[in-house]
Formats: structure tokens, C-alpha cells, sequence
């Protein structure tokens, strides 16, 4: 009666629509808010940036794939475009042009493509890309600029280099009225879009709430004049803690699989943050946290297997 | 005691849960597999040219585990050779084709069942050839002879359906619901158990409430009956994923529910135990949900067991010139992808389905992200991606480590899988391996 082929494959035969590039667009699309709310601080020049550095991410992708024979077209998981966003946000506003695009390159070579492209890498690419800017041009990457209105336009320091100073209100830091890198700035639209990644089971609660809440902990035991008297809540909005606790710490491929492994993964990235903000010359830890923290998940993955059912 | 997961897939079933099962006529030839039970293949006791009427043995049990199989129509034994099998592609069968006229083997006049014994139902569940009906096809008189070792305290009848697009479990206990309660009472006597727990998915109330309206028309003394709503969600009607969740009592691992004192039963199998019991009926058909993506009439058909697949799909209007992409025996979750429709609906057939490329393109694989979905889809409490990787690399000593024999292959995996990897089918390929080696 059937005079055509008809498909034989193994079960399951339906799946649900949550496919990769889907989770890799929504991710990109929960980061926009907090990346417009840093262009609208900062200026124009801050489009420049993350412009630069998503390009220089999807060239150097398809460069990388053509050179190990793979399909060009795996670009198109959207995987390069949002290191490139990352890396852009995690990048002062007034860097030079090529800042971005050596920082791109590295992402995607280093970070990412040396070890077999996506899923394979052990590090977050974004991650790479601007630990190898902060080693590489110090300076560039720490010349901050303050928001548009404000009366002195180049700052010397972020808010967390001049802890005790006490010139911003938790509002300012909130709002992200006060100098930084472009997309961490904002902190009220960083949590709109972590809202829509927990909505859409893109992120679970497990790593963000662990690592944010270690930091507050410690800064609340250590961080003051004698014990229990730090600002936890100046930590928690001012540098890069709510950007990387949501959108870099929770990255699928460089994080462990388990919750055990999550919550385990979450205090180690929040102690190491708040070692380096206290005890470091430098004043923001959550990025090298996090790239430290990324090594161990084999470990953490070893030990913190799922408990089997009649087992 | 860990936590079990579970996933939502769509549950497709509303073009068929309306349907009553209808009988689809018997079929002109019939093709009957040898082996279509857990277990050794049964033998044949016929000879080519030998005249069978519905109903008569054809084929005898082979050891313990294994299964009696009877001619579906009646008419000549034509031929004992290999013939196409719906799930191990061939297999030997008796063919049979029909006089036309089908006669029974067996009086249906009812009997008087009140004095029949624990151990009459176990042989007459034997001799009738019946096995567990949601699919797995474990001969129902094993299950009810426990060996002596072994206290059995609850028996659990099992009306979740929880894959999607079938209903015909769902229809049986609507339409047959004072039959299955006294399939019910037969089992729980057989076992000598008091305390019977029915559990069924909260969509398909109806259903609970049929039941239980005939559990109190019927209500006897003895038996401690009570209906158990369930969460629909799959795979609530996975064996171990009954007992956990009706009694919170894990299998333990390479076990079976006898091990924790239970007996789980499918109400379809309930009911072709009343059907033996008091019709003398052996099982020799079944009911089927027929549905998909485009079927012009989705049906619930009781069919006798041998009618090729090609016959249900007529019967429910294929249009062969749609965009046909498979066509699958079992639900979409478990089933098999079929590739010849001459095949024959087997004692363990639950649907037929016909799905478009829409709804079934596996789409590319991709390499694992590691975005652990799996893992919180696990039922079992396994690491599915990390089986899968290992066995994709040929480390199938790797896989070991991560407990693949737990595994019971419900596609939650795959279902959710955002890279679609085939995880079911590595974590298969590496149980088949590590078995071997």
C-alpha cells in the first residue's frame, strides 16, 4: 500500500522543541536589556564594543571550523555570538577597537575551538578572552568611564577599587549610575533577564544561589571592620558578581552536571571571589573565580554522581 | 531513597478518547510469531495443512519463562516459516488463513467461577497464553506464582497509560469496567493479597470514577481495594516508577517488584484474565489506539492478534499520499519504527501510529553541551549523557561506571535532549556490549 520510504530510528520518535540554538537565543536575548541599559549609560562607544566583539567571535568560528574541516554553518548555533556578547560585557566602554578583537579571537581559538569547539571546551570562552586582555593590557582594561551626565567623564576606578569611599547609594549601583564594564553596570536588568533564564528552565536556581549567597555570607563575616559588620549588599551590586553568578557560572559546558556538583561549584566560585576581592591586589575576583572553579568540574562531576534508583 | 524525575510530553490524546474500541474484522491471513513474549519462543503442536478454529492452541510454552499462543481466526495452517515481526524485524510464525467462517474453539457461555482456586487461575492464566498486555509481554502466570520465598503483600494494577497519543487502556476501563474489577478480584486471589491499589492519571478521571463505581457495585469483604489518582506525567506507569510512587517501595536495582512484595498488572491484562477465567476465552486479540499525526479516523479497534498493521491503517483512512514519516508500533516514547506493514500486531502491540515529518524528524545530532536536562529527566536516577558519550568514543568501560543496567529505556532522555543525541540507543549499545564482553 506504502509505495515510499518511510523512517526507521530508534525511540524516542517525538522531542521536545527545546533544541540548542533555541537556549543559545534566549540566553543572547536575556542579556540585550543589560547591554542596552549600558549603551544608554556610556554612549555610542559601547555599541562600538560589543559590536567589534561579536563579529571578531563569529569570523574567528568560522575561520577555526573551516580549518578543522567542520561545517561553517555550526556557527549559526549561536554559540560565538554570545561569547562575543560576554566578552563585550565583561570589557571596559572605552577600550580600542582592537581590544575586542583580540579578545574575540582568543575566546573562540583558546577558549573554545582548541579543544574541540562546542561542548568540549574547559573553560568559558568569554572568560579566556578577557583574562588574556586583563594579563596582556592592564591598562586598557581598567581605564573605566563614568555615565554620560556625570560631570568628570574618565574615572580612575570602579566602585568596588574605592570601597569606603561611600560615593554611591545602593541605588546608583542598582540602577548601574556609576563606572564599570559595559554589561555589569546594570544590575535591575541583569535580574530581568536571569528571571527569564530561571522561567525558562534555561538556568536552574542551583549555582547562581549558592555563589551569590557564599559572597554575602563572607563579606558579612570578613569584609568589614572586625567581624559581621561587611557590606554585603555593596558586593552583591557593585563589579561583576550578578552578570557572572547568572550568565557566566551557570554556562552549561563548564559547569558540573549534578545539583550536588551545582551547589558545590557555586560555594567554590563565591569563597574564591571574596579571597580575591579581600586579600587580592585586584579588586574584582569573580571572573578569575570562576575560570579557577572551571577546572575543578572534573572533579566535582567524579564525585557527585546522581543517586540511582534501588540503589 | 532518592527523588524520581519525570517529564511532560504533549499528551496527543484527544482524537482517540472519545473513540469506543470497535472490532475490526478478522483477518483473511494470520500471521502469528512464534516468539512475541519475554522469554523462550513457544512451539508449534500444529502441521501445516492442520484445520484450527479460533482459539485453539497452536503453539505450546517452552520452559518457564514463555507463553502459550492460539490461532486468532479459524481456517488451515498454511505455512511454519520465518514472516515479519513488528519489534526483532523476522521471527518464525504459524501463518494461517481463514475459512471465513470463525469458529470458536471454546464455549463463551459464562461459567461458575466462585469455587474456582488459586491454583485453577494460574493454570487456566497459563494455558489461555497471556502475558503482560502494556508492552513488555512477561507471561502473567510467572508473575502469579511467586516462588515460595517471596511475600507478596500489595498488588498494583496499572491504568496510568502514561505514553502519549494511546488510549486504548483508557477505553477498556470506560467500557469494561465491572470486567476489570472482577479480573481484579481474580488476580488478588490467585496471589492470596488483600491490599490491591489501582492507579490511574489524573487525565482520565472518567476512568477512575468507572472503576470505582463498579469496585462498589462488586464490593467483596475480603479485598482492600482503593483507586489511586496519579500525577500525569511520564513514565508514571513504568513498573518501579508505580511501586515507588503508590507505595514509596524502590525495585532494587537488577530486581523485580516481586522482590518488594508487589505484583503490578496492566488493566488489559486484567481483563483478558476475566475473559479466561469466566469465558474460557484465551487471549487472542486485543484492543489497539490507531492514531497520528493525519490519520482521517483515529479508532480504538479490538483486533485479533496476527492482523498485519497494514489492515488497521486502511480501516482508519491512511491517505498514502500524505506526508507519511513513520509509522510506529507502542507509543511514541518506547514504540518501534516499522518498516514493513505487513507485519502483524503482536500480544504486546498498544498502538499503531502514523507520524509526520513535523512531529517525528529526530533533526541532527549535535555534540552533548552538557546542559544535564537528561539527568532531570532520568526516571532511574542516571547520567544519560555521560553513558552516551562514553559509549559514542567505543569506552564502554567508562559507560560501566555510570550504572547503564538500570536504565528501562522510556526515551525521557532523548525526549528533552537539546543536541539530539540517541541517547537510549547508546546507553542500549552499551548494555548489548558490556554484556557480551
Amino acid at each position: 500500500m506504502l509505495n515510499k520510504d518511510i523512517t526507521v530510528s530508534s525511540a524516542p520518535h517525538i522531542r521536545s522543541g527545546m533544541k540548542t540554538r533555541k537556549i543559545m537565543y534566549i540566553v543572547i536575548c536575556s542579556l540585550l536589556p543589560a547591554g542596552m541599559a549600558g549603551v544608554y549609560i556610556f554612549g555610542l562607544s559601547s555599541l562600538k564594543v560589543i559590536l567589534i566583539s561579536i563579529i571578531a567571535c563569529v569570523l574567528s568560528e568560522v575561520i577555526f571550523l573551516m580549518l578543522r574541516n567542520k561545517d561553517p554553518k555550526t556557527v549559526l548555533d549561536g554559540s560565538a555570538i554570545l561569547t562575543g556578547l560576554l566578552l563585550a560585557y565583561n570589557l571596559p566602554p572605552e577600550v580600542p577597537f582592537w581590544i575586542p578583537i583580540v579578545g574575540g579571537v582568543v575566546s573562540i581559538m583558546l577558549g573554545k575551538q582548541i579543544f574541540g569547539g562546542l561542548g568540549h571546551n574547559i573553560f568559558n570562552p568569554a572568560l579566556v578572552g578577557r583574562a588574556f586582555l586583563q594579563i596582556s593590557w592592564p591598562v586598557y582594561m581598567t581605564t573605566w568611564k563614568n555615565p554620560r551626565w556625570a560631570l568628570d567623564a574618565v574615572s580612575s576606578a570602579t566602585p568596588l577599587a574605592r570601597e569606603g569611599s561611600k560615593s554611591f547609594t545602593y541605588m546608583d549601583l542598582f540602577l548601574g549610575n556609576h563606572g564599570g564594564c559595559i554589561g555589569e553596570v546594570c544590575v535591575a536588568l541583569l535580574l530581568v533577564g536571569a528571571a527569564i533564564l530561571l522561567f525558562t528552565n534555561i538556568i536552574s536556581f542551583h549555582i547562581p544561589a549558592s555563589f551569590i549567597g557564599t559572597v554575602m555570607f563572607l563579606i558579612w563575616v570578613f569584609g568589614g571592620k572586625g567581624f559581621f559588620r561587611g557590606d554585603f549588599m555593596f558586593h552583591l551590586l557593585a563589579g561583576g558578581l550578578v552578570l557572572g553568578a547568572f550568565f557566566m557560572a551557570t554556562d552549561y559546558v563548564t559547569r558540573p552536571l549534578t545539583k550536588k556538583g551545582k551547589i558545590i561549584f557555586g560555594i567554590g566560585c563565591g569563597v574564591l571571589t571574596v579571597v580575591i576581592r579581600l586579600k587580592g591586589s585586584y579588586p574584582e575576583g569573580v571572573s578569575y573565580a570562576i575560570l579557577f572553579m572551571n577546572a575543578v568540574v572534573p572533579l566535582i562531576d567524579r564525585y557527585t554522581k546522581t543517586k540511582v534508583y534501588g540503589t | 531513597m532518592s527523588k524520581m524525575n519525570f517529564v511532560h510530553p504533549p499528551e496527543f490524546k484527544e482524537s482517540t478518547r472519545h473513540r469506543k474500541i470497535e472490532q475490526l474484522p478478522p483477518p483473511k491471513k494470520a500471521i502469528l510469531p512464534l516468539s512475541q513474549h519475554t522469554g523462550a519462543p513457544s512451539e508449534p503442536v500444529v502441521n501445516i495443512g492442520d484445520i484450527v478454529k479460533t482459539g485453539s492452541l497452536i503453539a505450546r510454552s517452552k520452559g518457564f519463562i514463555s507463553a502459550n499462543l492460539h490461532s486468532s481466526i479459524s481456517g488451515k495452517v498454511v505455512a511454519i516459516e520465518q514472516s515479519p515481526h513488528p519489534v526483532i524485524g523476522s521471527s518464525n510464525a504459524i501463518v494461517i488463513e481463514s475459512d471465513g467462517q470463525d469458529l470458536k474453539a471454546f464455549s463463551e457461555t459464562g461459567k461458575k467461577v466462585s469455587s474456582v482456586s488459586k491454583e485453577d487461575i494460574i493454570s487456566i492464566v497459563k494455558e489461555a497464553g497471556i502475558v503482560g498486555l502494556g508492552g513488555a509481554a512477561f507471561p502473567t502466570s510467572v508473575k502469579l506464582s511467586p516462588s515460595a520465598g517471596k511475600k507478596i503483600d500489595t498488588l498494583i494494577i496499572n491504568g496510568a497509560e502514561c505514553e502519549p497519543f494511546l488510549t486504548c487502556d483508557y477505553r477498556l476501563m470506560l467500557e469494561k469496567s465491572k470486567e476489570i474489577m472482577l479480573g481484579v478480584f481474580l488476580i488478588a486471589k490467585a496471589l492470596g493479597v488483600k491490599d490491591v491499589l489501582i492507579g490511574i492519571e489524573d487525565n482520565k478521571l472518567d476512568a477512575i470514577e468507572a472503576l470505582g463505581s463498579a469496585l462498589f457495585r462488586l464490593r467483596i469483604a475480603e479485598q482492600k481495594v482503593s483507586m489511586r489518582k496519579l500525577k500525569t506525567r511520564y513514565p508514571q506507569g513504568g513498573e518501579k516508577q508505580l511501586t515507588k510512587t503508590l507505595l514509596n517501595r524502590e525495585v532494587p536495582s537488577g530486581g523485580l517488584p516481586l522482590d518488594i512484595g508487589c505484583v503490578v498488572n496492566n488493566v488489559q491484562t486484567v481483563f483478558s484474565v476475566y475473559e479466561a477465567v469466566y469465558m474460557g476465552k484465551p487471549l487472542y486479540e486485543r484492543v489497539v489506539t490507531v492514531s497520528g499525526s493525519f490519520l482521517k479516523n483515529p479508532k480504538n479497534l479490538l483486533v485479533r492478534i496476527g492482523t498485519p498493521i497494514k489492515e488497521l491503517l486502511e480501516t482508519c483512512g491512511l491517505d498514502v499520499k500524505q506526508d507519511i514519516y513513520k509509522i510506529i508500533m507502542g507509543g511514541p516514547m518506547t514504540g518501534v519504527a516499522q518498516y514493513n506493514l505487513d507485519a502483524p500486531v503482536i500480544k504486546g502491540t498498544s498502538g499503531i501510529l502514523v507520524l509526520n515529518r513535523a512531529s517525528s524528524e529526530p533533526g541532527q545530532e549535535m555534540d552533548c553541551i552538557r546542559c544535564s536536562r537528561c539527568i532531570d529527566a532520568c526516571p532511574a536516577g542516571l547520567m544519560p549523557c555521560m553513558i552516551g558519550v562514553a559509549a559514542r568514543r567505543n569506552r564502554f568501560d567508562i559507560a560501566s561506571t555510570y550504572n547503564p543496567f538500570d536504565c528501562i529505556e522510556c526515551g525521557a532522555c532523548g525526549y528533552v535532549c537539546p543536541s539530539n543525541i540517541e541517547l537510549v540507543q547508546l546507553i542500549k549499545l552499551a548494555k548489548a556490549k558490556l554484556k557480551k564482553s
